[in-house]
């Protein structure tokens, strides 16, 4: 079976792991109704190597990957303080 | 025939008509062009051709006809959907499905089996009840039995499944049917190539030329070729093709597996799906397993399969049918879901115009294959969707009006 091997759990098998879709940046709080729907349907569909979200069912820990969906490699972990400093504040 | 047959044996077969003709050269141009030879681009050409008189169209196939998921899915027909949406035109397709073979003059082996979609909770009785009542309304022949009339009905079942999860009742839907897949393709095939239409397998097609929001040609790995319109019918290659056309969609492709096991005694003659236990099973008429179970857990393009889709498939069959602990698995497979928010597809005009798509066919297109191909056909002829497949239109999403039907489409495909 695949693993994943994250910071602080370890090499964990990939059945542990509930997945969380692509990461994509939410749209400001005063965008337009198009932009809203864009971010709540649309998605990266073709094949890439995509940033997703992935959580650890035991350990309750929301993991960030980056993914190459045509032959199922993870490439990076994502520290979660990139991640954290992506996310747009006011 | 016997006199036929003796000439054949002495001259040989040569000369005798093929079931497909030589296909001609690709041209460099055409009316239509459709992307994808599977039962839907098939079915859409064949429509084009007898009953809109538009001959002059190419269907692009990267491999062989039916090779995509039209040949890899496990052959439910159905129409006992949540929506009145989905009711209406699911129901419209298995009306033709009934006539196909007679329209196609080829034995699709379409058998009318019953389908039984277990209910394990009141949960799962509350959305049977509901289905019923919506397909009722809309004269398509589904009801709620009860325990003791599903135990009646499911040779071999084990009503309390092992313990854990105890069947409650069921909706059973008595239309429900399996038909041979890639006879569906090969009928609607060779209908197509009769009536003028050109099929070109091993061709894929690699780009689009789009001008002033208008497409006007596609790039193949045998030249480029100029048309009017572009069907795109790819099902699990779809996010490529829209990429190529500059749209973005909520696509995302997930395996679907599916595996048989050994032929057995024919025991088994209605189709079963188990929503809570995540499994669905019918026998072929070779007498094996047709087993299924919902998409895998992650996005993936790829058609391979897994082991932990059987261990995790055979754990839970065994609850329902504990006699298929003896069985073996013969085979297993994979197909390429293009998944839909909704669980409902994408259909007709887009914002470019001149390129229409057939797409969010997820893990239930195979049982639309008439009906999308008739309405697609119909749409592009007249360059605006189709009635019945306006609720499925591509912007629906950003109009926020979804065809929510998760709860007839996760596991029963
Ligand atoms: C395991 C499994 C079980 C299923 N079970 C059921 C079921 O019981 N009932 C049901 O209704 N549905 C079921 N489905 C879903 C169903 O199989 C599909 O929705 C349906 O077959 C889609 O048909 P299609 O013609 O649109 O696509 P396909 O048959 O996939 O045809 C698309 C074709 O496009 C070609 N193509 C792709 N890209 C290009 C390119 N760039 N150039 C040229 N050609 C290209 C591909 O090679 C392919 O042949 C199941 C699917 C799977 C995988």
């Amino acid at each position: 079976m695949q693993q994943l091997d994250c910071p602080i759990i370890g090499r964990r098998p990939i059945s542990e792991f509930v997945y969380g879709g692509e990461v994509r940046r939410p749209p400001p709080g005063d965008a337009p109704l198009a932009d809203v729907a864009d971010h709540a349907f649309n998605r990266t569909g073709q094949p890439t190597v995509l940033r997703e979200w992935w959580f650890h069912r035991p350990t309750g820990r929301w993991f960030v990957l980056e993914r190459n969906t045509l032959s199922n490699v993870v490439e990076r972990v994502v520290p979660p303080q990139e991640v954290a400093y992506a996310i747009p504040t006011l | 025939m016997p006199w036929r047959l003796l000439k054949i044996g002495l001259r040989g077969a040569h000369k005798e008509p093929r079931f497909f003709p030589e296909p001609a050269d690709l041209r460099d141009s055409y009316d239509v062009v459709i992307i994808g030879g599977g039962g839907h681009g098939l079915a859409c050409a064949y429509y084009l051709a007898t009953r809109h008189g538009i001959r002059n169209v190419a269907v692009l196939e990267q491999g062989y006809i039916g090779g995509g998921n039209t040949g890899r899915n496990t052959t439910i027909v159905r129409s006992n959907y949540l929506t009145p949406d989905g009711v209406r035109f699911y129901d419209a397709s298995v009306r033709m499905f009934q006539r196909l073979s007679q329209e196609l003059d080829i034995n699709l082996f379409y058998s009318t089996r019953g389908h039984y979609t277990l209910a394990h909770s009141d949960e799962a009785m509350r959305t049977m009840r509901w289905r019923a009542e919506v397909n009722r309304h809309l004269d398509v022949d589904s009801q709620v039995v009860d325990r003791d009339a599903v135990g009646r009905g499911i040779p071999g079942l084990d009503l309390d499944c092992g313990g854990s999860q105890p069947v409650m009742g069921a909706l059973y839907h008595a239309p429900g049917a399996v038909v041979r897949h890639d006879a569906v393709a090969w009928g609607y095939a060779r209908a197509a190539t009769n009536n003028g239409v050109e099929v070109h397998q091993k061709t894929r097609v690699t780009g689009m030329q789009v001008e002033n929001g208008r497409v006007c040609g596609v790039a193949t790995d045998r030249g480029n070729i100029r048309c009017g319109a572009v069907v795109s019918m790819v099902a699990g290659s779809t996010p490529r093709i829209t990429e190529m056309a500059g749209l973005s969609t909520p696509i995302e492709i997930f395996p679907l597996q599916a595996c048989v096991t050994e032929p057995v005694k024919p025991f088994l003659d209605t189709i079963v799906v188990s929503g809570s236990l995540h499994v669905y099973v019918s026998q072929s008429s070779r007498g094996e397993l047709v087993m299924g179970a919902s998409v895998d857990p992650a996005v993936l393009h790829s058609t391979r399969s897994s082991f932990e889709f059987v261990e995790g498939l055979a754990d839970r069959i065994v609850d329902l049918f504990p006699f298929t602990a003896r069985l073996r698995i013969n085979r297993q497979w994979a197909g390429m879901s293009d998944m839909t928010p909704d669980f409902a597809p994408i259909m007709g005009t887009t914002p470019v115009s001149g390129f229409y798509l057939d797409a969010g066919w997820g893990t239930w297109g195979f049982k639309a294959t008439p009906i999308s191909g008739s309405t697609m056909a119909d749409t592009v002829a007249n360059n605006r969707n189709h009635e019945l497949i306006e609720p499925f239109r591509f912007d629906r999403f950003a109009d926020f009006q979804l065809v929510g039907e998760k709860g007839a489409a996760s596991v029963g495909h």
